[in-house]
């Protein structure tokens, strides 16, 4: 169904120059993802995995390397920033950092009355009663309008942060580790917001973060990083009930589990070694140096991300011997 | 480091040509008579022929730069009508008079500033410290030839009622005639020059010193047993002044500018009073040889302290 | 998405400190009462606003007193022998050479003083801010020359530039501003510049951009509220230096032509005469230092105000 498809990345890549003319790194190395409308996308992966790289990339904050983004049908890769103005009504960023994400010497009235202005769609008074009644509908009070930023909690910051969003009502927004720097029952307020807006106004989006509980919850499917690629995507709840790369395998296994009997008794898979840097990446498959199961031809061929069930297509995964089962990996 | 070098000496060239365009266009080419200007005020018809003759100045523009940049090139900066000697002369005979005056100042500022920030840094919020802020707020408060006149009102003419014939009030005296008496004439002089920019650079010392003091390297040294004394001068002192010596780089300029200044308060006859001279009486040539030799001097000092700033942050050698 | 089930979104308690306060207070309202505060700050500035007044009123106060500052008083003002006269009742600072009344003409610098250091650092900081932000926010190409105009600007001997000008177009009080203003702009726009290239990388500078802001707005409404308060720093801090500046063009015959008296030609005056006429240095000179001295305080307490963090350079405590 290729006429829902929102957001279609392919085989993006984008390097960065260390020096002016020193040896480049390679942020994201032919990253493919789509979103489709109405629906949430989690992208989840180790801090340096290159995910807010690859969310600015898709934005169109960072100039691609190569590789090509369309959205709502249109390549929008190599656009002009006049050209891009009507899509980034369309396309929305939430930030991770609520105290660095909002002007600290401007109003916040103001601050969520930026997208009106710049795309002029509101003036004056009318912005005014627009932007209260965005605040009423993160959940802020209207009266605050004039306040500074430094006169809030985080939590009421990123609802700053969701209502300058929405405020054009964009079809996607990309969240880039929304709610990370929160506190935990802070960020279960904001979730709750985001999927409230989501049902309200139809909204997709793509949720980074590299909290797996967190992606879990909100998430209808679910794409794994690791250094600059994608290694296996599925519906969440497959990928979380049967993992198929060795990587999602481990990352599940450490994630935190509230029941504590059922804590007990589970094996952590534990990974050797430490995440490569991303200017020096291992040859073929790239997690072959910590992989419990990698073997000859995993050091020289890089496996592609495919289906590797036959029968489902849903589930790509990147590995040339994908598990079976997660009890694989547990240390006997 | 070569690189780096080369980087700076080039962009240095760069620099000396822009000016040398500047002054150029300001002098040759923006006035609407520039063979009267050139010859001066007293100027006859005669003479101002005879410059537009000399200069070429009827020459399309282009041609006129090129002469100028050949005349300077050979060392030919020009030829003062009004005084009646080439300029070049006339710069050669005045700048001992003026590198005494600046090198001497710049190095007393340089030690009584550090000394003063050195002491106030060790003894921090003692006596000591705050007479050196209050010298600090008065020397960043005072133009440089109000500091000349009061040194010239207390040390020279007061002490002269008194009887004390120690300071003179101007004049100069070659080194090569007596040396005692060239510094004798020059000590006003650079007093006037070094006050001023003391009390900042003495500043600058104290907070650069104190912020060392509180790294942990320093607190390493100390807790080895090594003496306070080696501490501060092998230790603290050679990271704690590369900023003296940045800011010295960027001061450069303000030592010209003050040796003009503390010049004609004393009577001095070097450049910064043939300058002021050439001024009044509309003398351009001699302000045109003046300005692209000092611009000279600034760039090439420039140069000078960026390597020596290169010695002592390894840092900048890489780039 | 799996959710629990859906709340009525109310307002969130938070940790609202301020209760019924509708007005937030901005950072410059907090320095102002910070600096009400500062006692030395307020004596300066009750200093300068004092200055400002005897400027203004300079030609009431002539009148007042009975003297303008040109006319030469050669019977009251001069000694049988053609010199001097010291401070008495008639010229409570004295008279200078010509028998003019150094009261009145100390007065009527002021104006000089205080005219040329504002207009002229007000045009250095404008141009400073427009060429440091421009260098900063475009960084590249743009950043590089610009960055290193305003290094050589920097280096260069200012008072060799004023001989430059002032030689070909003559000294007057337009060509002082024009020099003092291309001085000092390098000094601001260098902290412009760096300011605005660590503001560049901030978030909300990001977050303007993917809203589809343009350049020209995000410097204006992003960039430029958070100069403010370094851009008032130097401001007050420039102002002292310009004065310095016009008065050391004025000693040297290059600033402010007599009979216009100005602090400076005055104290060039008195080179020839002081060993005769103390009063000549100690009035303009006094003028000089206490104008100064009082925009340096209050700068320094200004700095202090905005930005607490910063050592003061003159603290008492």
């Amino acid at each position: 169904m290729t006429t829902d498809v929102l957001l279609r990345a392919d085989d993006v890549v984008k390097d960065f120059a260390v020096r002016r003319h020193g040896p480049r790194v390679r942020a994201v190395d032919g990253v493919s993802i789509t979103v489709h409308h109405g629906e949430t996308v989690g992208l989840v992966g180790e801090t340096g995995c290159g995910k807010s790289t690859l969310a600015r990339c898709l934005t169109r904050l960072y100039e691609l390397t190569s590789g090509t983004v369309a959205f709502a049908g249109r390549d929008i890769s190599r656009l002009s920033r006049h050209q891009l103005a009507p899509v980034r009504r369309d396309m929305q960023m939430i930030f991770q950092d609520p105290y660095g994400s909002l002007n600290p010497r401007r109003r916040v009235g103001s601050i969520i009355g930026d997208p009106f202005a710049i795309h002029g769609v509101a003036d004056g008074h009318d912005r005014q009663r627009r932007v209260q009644d965005l605040m009423k509908l993160v959940g802020l009070n209207p009266e605050h309008y004039n306040r500074y930023p430094a006169e809030f909690s985080g939590g009421q910051r990123q609802r700053i942060g969701v209502a300058r969003a929405i405020a054009l009502q964009p079809k996607l927004i990309v969240c880039d580790e929304p709610v990370s720097a929160l506190d935990v029952s802070i960020q279960a307020q904001v979730i709750n917001l985001l999927a409230d807006l989501q049902d309200d106004l139809g909204l997709a989006y793509l949720f980074i973060s590299h909290d797996l509980s967190v992606v879990r919850h909100v998430s209808d499917r679910v794409a794994v990083m690791y250094l600059g690629q994608i290694v296996e995507t599925a519906p969440a709840r497959q990928l979380y009930q049967q993992p198929r790369h060795p990587y999602t395998a481990a990352l599940l296994s450490a994630a935190p589990v509230a029941d504590p009997d059922r804590a007990d008794q589970r094996q952590p898979i534990l990974l050797t070694g430490d995440v490569p840097s991303p200017a020096d990446p291992p040859a073929g498959c790239r997690f072959h140096p910590r992989c419990p199961k990698a073997q000859q031809r995993c050091t020289v061929e890089a496996p592609a991300l495919v289906a590797r069930e036959p029968g489902d297509d849903t589930h790509l995964t990147a590995c040339h011997f994908p598990l079976d089962s997660v009890d694989e990996l547990v240390p006997r | 480091m070569v690189r780096f070098l080369i980087r700076r000496t080039l962009f240095g060239v760069l620099v000396l040509w822009l000016i040398n365009v500047a002054v150029f266009v300001l002098f040759f080419v923006a006035p609407h008579d520039p063979a009267r200007a050139i010859a001066g005020r007293q100027a006859t018809a005669q003479t101002v022929a005879l410059v537009q003759h000399r200069l070429g100045l009827d020459q399309p523009i282009l041609t006129q730069y090129w002469h100028f940049v050949t005349r300077l090139l050979h060392g030919d900066l020009g030829y003062s009508y009004y005084n009646s000697a080439p300029v070049r002369s006339l710069i050669l005979a005045r700048l001992p008079v003026t590198l005494s005056l600046a090198l001497g100042g710049a190095v007393l500022w340089l030690l009584l500033g550090v000394s003063i920030g050195i002491t106030a840094a060790r003894h921090p919020r003692s006596l000591l410290d705050r007479a050196a802020t209050v010298f600090v707020l008065g020397g960043l408060s005072m133009p440089t030839f109000l500091v000349g006149l009061l040194l010239l009102y207390t040390l020279f003419f007061r002490l002269q009622i008194a009887g004390v014939d120690a300071f003179p009030g101007g004049g100069y005296v070659p080194f090569t005639q007596s040396p005692t008496q060239w510094a004798q004439h020059l000590i006003l002089p650079w007093l006037t020059l070094a006050l001023v920019s003391a009390a900042t650079y003495s500043r600058l010392t104290r907070t650069s010193m104190l912020e060392v003091f509180s790294e942990d390297y320093v607190r390493t040294a100390r807790s080895k047993g090594i003496s306070e004394r080696r501490v501060v001068y092998r230790h603290v002192l050679r990271s704690a002044l590369t900023p003296v010596v940045t800011q010295l780089g960027i001061d450069v300029g303000a030592l010209l500018g003050g040796a003009i200044i503390t010049e004609n308060v004393f009577g001095l006859p070097g450049l910064g009073q043939l300058a002021v001279q050439s001024v009044t009486t509309q003398d351009l040539p001699v302000v045109i040889g003046i300005v692209l030799v000092a611009a000279f001097f600034v760039v090439a000092a420039n140069l000078v302290v960026d390597l020596m700033y290169a010695v002592l942050d390894p840092r900048v050698r890489r780039r | 998405m799996s959710t629990v089930p859906l709340q009525a979104v109310s307002p969130v308690a938070g940790d609202d400190p301020v209760a019924a306060d509708i007005q937030g207070r901005s950072p410059l309202r907090l320095a102002l009462a910070r600096l009400r505060r500062d006692r030395v700050a307020l004596a300066s500035a009750a200093t300068i606003l004092l200055l400002v007044i005897v400027a203004v009123a300079a030609p009431l106060i002539a009148h007042l007193v009975g003297h303008d500052p040109t006319t030469q008083y050669r019977d009251t003002g001069l000694t049988p022998a053609g010199l001097p006269i010291g401070p008495n009742r008639h010229f409570w600072f004295g008279t200078d050479n010509l028998g003019r009344d150094v009261l009145i003409r100390v007065i009527y610098g002021t104006r000089v003083s205080l005219l040329v250091g504002v207009v002229s650092t007000l045009l250095a900081v404008a141009l400073g801010v427009i060429i440091g932000v421009t260098a900063g926010y475009f960084q590249g190409a743009t950043d590089t020359i610009l960055a290193r105009f305003m290094d050589v600007v920097l280096s260069f001997p200012f008072l060799l530039f004023a001989i430059a000008l002032v030689s070909v177009a003559g000294p007057s009080i337009t060509v002082s501003v024009f020099v003092i203003a291309f001085f000092s702009f390098a000094a601001v726009g260098r902290i412009v510049r760096g300011q605005t290239l660590s503001i560049r990388e901030r978030e909300y500078v990001e977050a303007a951009r993917s809203l589809g802001a343009s350049d020209l707005r995000i410097m204006a409404v992003d960039v430029l509220p958070n100069l403010i308060a370094p851009v008032i720093v130097y401001t007050t801090l420039l102002i002292p230096t310009a004065i310095v500046f016009e008065a050391t063009l004025s000693f040297l015959g290059m600033g402010v032509v007599p009979p216009t008296p100005t602090w400076g030609n005055m104290l060039s005056d008195s080179l020839q005469y002081y060993q005769v006429a103390w009063w000549f240095i100690l009035f303009p000179g006094l003028a000089l230092l206490i104008t100064t001295l009082a925009f340096n305080l209050l700068g320094d307490g200004v700095r202090d105000a905005l930005d607490p963090a910063t050592e003061r350079l003159f603290a008492e405590k």
